[in-house]
């Protein structure tokens, strides 16, 4: 490893951790979106900085950039406060009609200096490394480190000073504003950040790529817990790790490296939403066969309760008829109950034994005070097999 | 140049005339069924689906770009099943016709990238907004990865797909847009056999399904054609302005009726409106890309519609809420001095304009409106109630209390 490769993935990590950080609150407050707006409306905010200074590299570019983003927020929340349109339509509105301003200007004033509207939205962090930052004649490396370097450590402050009013805001913003918390300023605040993020980060990763950075990794965190502390460490963890092993992937293939940071947090995706414990694809699928059949459970047991005397409705052959099942279905709930002791099956009639009777009755208690989440708990406490 | 000039010079420029058809023919397209995504809350699946369209777009051309050993592979296996002439036959023309095989490729991306996106809001506690933000982003990093290797490829021929990213209507050809006449065609006939049940699905899907009809196989219908759409507006107006092609026309339309059928045709006239107009303004300035001028002039419409539509624009529902304010004060007013009034036995006894200062409501101005109203009389510093005044106020009195129960 040269050390213009430990500059490229020190940058990358950065990128990863500034972004990391706002995304994760984006992502709960159902507000991912708004990063992708930003990041397409800084594209304005870079052309008329670009018009003051004449200079892409002038660093007075981020706060101008950074205020077109914080205007595309203003401006979708003054859409969706008129009620004309819904919210996510706001937002397809605004930021196109942002970009359209921005490409018109360059293509009529921007014709002769080079303005690449490619670098904008896919970066170049190859090139990071050779734009140097050099203060009094001494080289102090890549000025990209510099900008995201400044960006990730404010971020980091600010969490640390702000991390309960964020996450009273986050979960409840009438608590925070009862509190005296002002979700109104976490908001904005909230808002700055990600656009200073996005217009330090596109430079390193590319607008598009921003997204990834920030709603991707706190994605998989939340399909992974749901502690705030650690669905923020998690999140950082895994935008760290695609972004160093993104890296060596573009150097094994020869191929984009951003394009190959964002194939990595994808396939970490894909796994974590396929396999995750609990929140994943096939553990909700499993969940929702489980429940389908302790339902049937359940349907079975009552029906038997309200047929104690009648012996010809609690007959093997009749339960298709009565309680309309298919047959594989009542082979496995009738195994169910029986692995659980509720039920014994005798000359062919089955009958509830006493731990049966007792779970039925308390599940009826449940049902008829209308609290039928409680009977999952209940369950724990009866079931020593589930369906 | 002159709006005639212009209009002589569409009939006699072939690539005007193309570029102002195809714009228009989008337009249409993009308004009839972004009609639909605004107003099933889908309005950022257009955004979303743009740029999933890109692997797709960069695999039609790495695999189908020229002969290689890939697709003639596939094309021996399919040979076996169909006969290996009419599976050459295919693959030639798969290879030949470029904007064609794109088009497949984005189509299929496309729609993988929108059952995930319904695969990720069904199945977890992820919300819409974060599956559409990863689709978009995950797919579209993808695509730059793949975007590599065919810029490094010593033949290819990139002028078709850089186009993609930022739309360049000038390389509109007319099949091109016979392609998008007949997709026009295609989804007007849809809506018009799916009519009653896509908007049904609408505005209840719990009720679509309750009556028997498969909600599921509508709701995959209309996705699918939204992503058609999409995916043939990518070459003209590009990944980044689609949506705002997709959505603007439709929300533009929504202010001006509360009607499902004038919204779709109004959404089809802003859709080909915004498309000829930005095609004239861009053709008569330099250097001007027609995309984003398209856009622009949509986002005017919206703006126009937002403002000046009667029944919901803001500035009617200003003026309304004015004038109900005024209203409020006048009859504020006019009750205080039936209080007043009702104290004597002559009701239009004279009284002292003075005694109403301690009431908030009162100006000159609402004074002379209540007496053009012919409710009061003015008369120097003192004003007497009329016996209409009198009346209408003691109704008033009743009206609110009715209301109050």
């Amino acid at each position: 490893m040269n050390s213009a490769q430990i500059e490229i993935q020190l940058i990358a990590s950065l990128v990863a951790i500034a972004c990391a950080i706002p995304g994760t609150f984006l992502v709960l407050r159902k507000m991912a979106l708004i990063t992708d707006a930003i990041s397409h409306s800084i594209l304005l905010g870079i052309v008329i900085g670009f018009f003051l200074t004449n200079d892409l590299s002038s660093p007075l570019l981020i706060p101008i950039a950074a205020l077109s983003g914080i205007l595309t927020v203003i401006l979708v929340e003054f859409i969706q406060k008129t009620n004309l349109v819904k919210e996510d339509t706001a937002i397809g509105l605004v930021f196109p009609t942002m970009f359209s301003i921005g490409v018109i200007l360059i293509d009529k004033k921007a014709d002769d200096v080079h303005l690449d509207l490619d670098a904008v939205l896919v970066g170049k962090i190859e090139y990071a490394p050779l734009n140097s930052f050099i203060w009094d004649g001494i080289n102090l490396g890549p000025k990209a480190l510099w900008v995201i370097g400044i960006i990730a450590l404010i971020t980091i402050i600010l969490l640390f000073a702000f991390f309960k009013e964020l996450k009273i805001s986050t979960f409840d913003a009438g608590l925070a504003a009862a509190l005296g918390l002002s979700p109104v300023a976490v908001h904005y605040g909230l808002m700055t950040v990600a656009s200073i993020t996005t217009v330090g980060a596109f430079d390193a990763v590319g607008a598009i790529l921003v997204i990834a950075f920030m709603i991707a990794p706190a994605a998989i965190a939340y399909l992974l817990t749901n502690d705030l502390i650690k669905m923020l460490i998690f999140s950082c963890t895994f935008g760290i790790v695609s972004a160093i092993s993104g890296y060596w992937l573009a150097h094994i293939i020869n191929a984009s490296i951003a394009g190959c940071m964002t194939t990595i947090l994808g396939i970490l995706f894909l796994i974590v939403y396929l396999f995750a414990p609990n929140k994943g694809y096939f553990s909700v699928l499993y969940r929702q066969k489980q429940q389908r059949i302790e339902v049937s459970l359940l349907t079975l047991l009552l029906h038997l309760r309200n047929h104690k005397d009648d012996e010809t409705e609690r007959h093997v052959k009749h339960l298709n008829e009565h309680i309309n099942w298919q047959q594989v279905r009542a082979k496995s709930v009738l195994d169910l109950a029986r692995n659980n002791n509720m039920i014994y099956i005798q000359n062919d009639i089955i009958s509830l034994t006493e731990k049966g009777e007792h779970f039925t009755s308390e599940a009826i208690d449940y049902i008829i005070s209308n609290k039928n989440s409680e009977i999952e708990h209940m369950k724990d406490r009866f079931f020593l097999f589930r369906g | 140049m002159s709006l005639q000039e212009y209009i002589e010079l569409i009939f006699t420029d072939y690539t005007l005339r193309t570029v102002t058809i195809g714009t228009a023919v989008l337009g249409t397209i993009c308004g009839m069924l972004g009609s639909f995504a605004v107003l099933r809350k889908q309005s950022l699946l257009g955004d979303a689906i743009s740029h999933a369209a890109l692997p797709g777009i960069a695999l039609a051309f790495l695999l189908f770009g020229e002969l290689n050993i890939f697709n003639e592979f596939l094309a021996d296996m399919l040979g076996k099943i169909i006969g290996s002439e009419q599976s050459y036959a295919i693959l030639t023309f798969l290879i030949s016709n470029k904007s064609f095989t794109i088009l497949i490729g984005a189509l299929c991306s496309g729609i993988i990238g929108t059952i995930w996106i319904r695969g990720i809001t069904n199945k977890t506690h992820l919300k819409s907004d974060t599956a559409l933000g990863l689709i978009l982003s995950l797919f579209f990093g993808f695509g730059m990865l793949l975007l590599t290797y065919i810029q490094k490829q010593p033949n290819a021929n990139q002028a078709g797909l850089d186009g993609y990213l930022f739309g360049q209507a000038a390389t509109l050809l007319e099949r091109d847009v016979w392609l998008m006449a007949v997709i026009l065609l295609i989804s007007f006939l849809m809506l018009l056999i799916f009519w009653k049940e896509l908007k049904l699905l609408l505005f209840d899907t719990d009720y679509t399904r309750t009556l028997g009809f498969n909600s599921k196989f509508l709701d995959i219908l209309i996705s699918t054609f939204i992503v058609i759409a999409i995916v043939i507006g990518l070459q003209t107006v590009g990944v980044v302005l689609m949506s705002a092609m997709l959505l603007a026309p439709a929300a533009a339309a929504r202010q001006w009726t509360n009607s499902l059928s004038v919204m779709v045709i109004l959404a089809s006239g802003f859709g080909a409106l915004s498309g000829v107009i930005g095609t004239a303004i861009s053709a008569s300035q330099n250097n001007l890309s027609t995309g984003p001028v398209i856009v622009l002039v949509a986002a005017v419409f919206v703006f126009i519609s937002f403002i000046f539509s009667p029944g919901r624009g803001l500035l009617f529902r200003e003026i309304r809420f004015r004038k109900n304010r005024t209203d409020l004060e006048l009859h504020k007013t006019l009750s205080f001095m039936y209080h007043i009034a009702s104290d004597h036995e002559n009701i239009s006894h004279p009284h002292a304009i003075k005694i109403l200062n301690n009431f908030r409501g009162f100006t000159k101005k609402s004074l002379k409106q209540l007496e053009h109203k012919d409710y009061i009389t003015i008369n120097g510093n003192m004003w007497a109630m009329t016996q209409s005044g009198y009346e209408t106020a003691s109704n008033l009195y009743n009206q609110l209390k009715v209301d109050h129960e």
